[in-house]
């Protein structure tokens, strides 16, 4: 039923091609006016544009995205903290967790698309209105030296987002004049989000909920069928 | 049991005492400072808003959101993939079908699979009866607070019809809990389509008696029309999203434009805009959205294919290595679940994009210079709910 509503773009993850022209030309722009700045980046066709960013240029991609490619709209903005969880996923938990945690190896610390250096990176998507088209933004933030350009000055709505990733990751956007707390109460210490700090309400009570696993509609629940609830 | 150091454990009873205190000077030299909330209600729950005033003109005006911050970021990271929707169902209560749809879509872009089109079809349909149920409600509050009871008892009164399709799916008024990664926990009952037609009609009822008792009211549009105009740049460089954005003119909606694994393609459907950005032109464009979301459904159960409602999915879900970014055009605006996979049975770490933190966020610019009863009008237009500022 093709309609002339759904005619700007013609369901992208449908066909899933092997090249991707939109994303391809977005990215040789990217590249054109940033240059080695650049620094990896993915494809996956009819799906995702990643961009991985040298720290300094930080700033500057925001205003190429913006007023060069025309990514004008502002998605989000946050940050990502590859080291693995000293915790685990509390599936043992109980109150006998140590503190200070044993900290996993830095070594363990493997980022995702697009590579990375450091254990913390800062993440950003903005999108072309109208269009099915997104870049993911990443740029490497140095272990001892949590601190990055502002993108306040391109995307008005970045202002909160870099409030929430400050007090959430302690990172800091130099530029961006007001860093207060935004969920978290001002006296609060630490940083939520960051893998190390514990999840007190898993700590004080072991999760229940492991042990439901429920078994697939059609599927035989033959094996140990517990936890069907309808 | 050593946890905490006695530094941290008076960090955390200090953080727990002082949510009611916060760092906003109170007393100023010139002018005074008007506080609303925590409990206002205009404020659709726990929002605290700050305005510094002049006579009867804000000066400047300050958010200050969570109150009812739960961590669901952080939650997510203990979660396996099947137990993350129980809990963003809770981001906005009233469409909380429509929160799960793009979190499964991650999971299954991940683990490339894709759910039967009798699913696709299904989930639409929900996704569709969420934006009602959120929509229908957003209307009958936003003439409450403009001072006319009548519409809210309406609204209530025809959500219902809404709520008990959805809960005669999935069992759950609010919270249904209902999809699943590769398809849909349940089929329809037996009757459902028909029910949920003659509902659709009882919608659009409501929609005509909505257009004129209240977008039609000459008071209301008093109050809204010319108050809090959002520039399309601008809307665009804050974020913001769903009617907000095409109330400001901008013709971009994620259902037509990046259709991800719902039946949005197979349906006939207008996106409204209006060119206005004021208050009246976003509560205009929802009032449409109402209707067109009655078409979809219409449609939609007229063209339900047969068929599985599952795929071939493992018992124990795993989803391999990688990262995802799906968002959809949620009641509230475009939301997003960012998933990053190490190949576990549940997320490295999720960001939850949600469409109020977005929408509200240009409330200081938006506030300033308007006048004290503008505010509600102002903060009601942009529509949030406060479970999706906080998470």
């Amino acid at each position: 039923m093709a309609d002339d509503t759904t005619a700007t773009e013609d369901a992208p993850a449908e066909e899933a091609p092997a090249t991707d022209d939109a994303r391809e030309a977005v990215l040789a722009e990217l590249t054109e006016h940033l240059g080695d700045a650049v620094v990896d980046s993915l494809i996956k066709p009819g799906l995702g544009l990643w961009v991985r960013v040298a720290t300094d240029a930080w700033t500057e991609a925001a205003d190429v995205v913006r007023h060069k490619a025309g990514f004008r709209f502002f998605d989000f903005l946050s940050a990502i903290d590859w080291l693995p969880s000293p915790y685990g996923r509390y599936e043992d938990a109980t109150v006998d967790i140590p503190w200070p945690p044993p900290m996993p190896d830095r070594s363990q610390a493997v980022p995702g698309y697009t590579g990375g250096d450091t254990r913390f990176q800062v993440l950003a998507s903005v999108a072309k209105p109208g269009t099915a088209l997104r870049i993911l933004l990443k740029a490497d933030l140095p272990d001892d030296d949590l601190r990055i350009g502002t993108w306040i000055r391109t995307y008005a709505g970045a202002a909160w987002h870099e409030r929430e990733a400050h007090e959430m990751f302690g990172i800091t956007f130099e530029g961006n004049p007001d860093l207060r707390h935004l969920y978290l109460p001002t006296e609060f210490e630490g940083h939520p989000l960051r893998k190390e700090f514990p999840l007190l309400a898993r700590v004080v009570k072991p999760w229940p909920g492991i042990v439901d696993v429920e078994p697939m509609p059609g599927e035989d629940a033959d094996d140990e069928a517990e936890g069907d609830e309808g | 049991m050593t946890l905490l150091t006695d530094a941290q454990q008076l960090a955390y009873a200090n953080a727990q005492a002082a949510d009611g205190r916060v760092n906003v000077e109170l007393e100023t030299d010139d002018g005074m400072t008007l506080n609303m909330g925590p409990q206002h209600p205009a404020t659709h729950g726990t929002l605290r808003l700050v305005a510094r005033l002049d006579g009867e003109q804000v000066i400047s005006a300050d958010v200050l959101c969570g109150y009812m911050h739960r961590g669901y970021e952080k939650l997510c990271e203990v979660r396996s993939y099947p137990q993350v929707t129980t809990l963003v169902n809770r981001i906005d209560w009233l469409g909380s079908f429509a929160n799960e749809v793009p979190f499964i879509l991650a999971a299954e872009q991940l683990m490339e699979i894709e759910a039967p089109d009798r699913a696709k079809w299904i989930r639409t349909i929900l996704f569709e009866l969420s934006r009602l149920a959120n929509i229908s409600l957003f209307i009958g509050d936003l003439a409450l607070q403009l001072g006319a009871q009548t519409p809210a008892f309406l609204a209530f009164r025809d959500r219902e019809f809404v709520l008990n399709q959805i809960e005669s799916v999935t069992g759950g008024r609010f919270h249904p809990n209902f999809d699943r990664i590769g398809g849909l926990k349940d089929d329809l009952p037996k009757g459902w389509i028909a029910d949920t037609k003659a509902a659709m009609v009882r919608i659009r009822d409501f929609c005509d008696l909505m257009d004129e008792l209240v977008l039609g009211n000459e008071i209301f549009q008093m109050r809204m029309r010319g108050v809090g105009v959002i520039p399309a740049d601008l809307a665009l460089s804050y974020g913001l999203s769903g009617a907000n954005l095409r109330g400001s003119g901008v013709d971009w909606d994620l259902r037509r434009d990046s259709n991800i694994g719902l039946a949005y393609d197979q349906v006939d459907f207008k996106v409204w805009t209006h060119p206005d950005g004021d208050s009246y032109a976003r509560s205009w464009v929802r009032l449409q959205e109402v209707r067109e979301a009655t078409r979809i459904i219409d449609q939609l159960c007229d063209s339900m294919p047969g068929g599985a409602i599952m795929a071939k999915v493992p018992r124990i879900i795993k989803v391999p290595e990688g990262e995802a970014y799906v968002a959809t055009e949620n009641p509230l605006g475009e939301m997003g679940y960012y998933v990053v996979s190490k190949g576990d049975t549940g997320p490295f770490r999720v960001k939850i994009r949600s469409a109020s933190f977005n929408n509200i966020s240009i409330v200081p610019w938006l506030l300033k210079g308007v006048y004290v009863p503008d505010i509600i009008a102002i903060l009601g237009s942009l529509y949030f709910i406060l479970g999706d500022i906080d998470r």
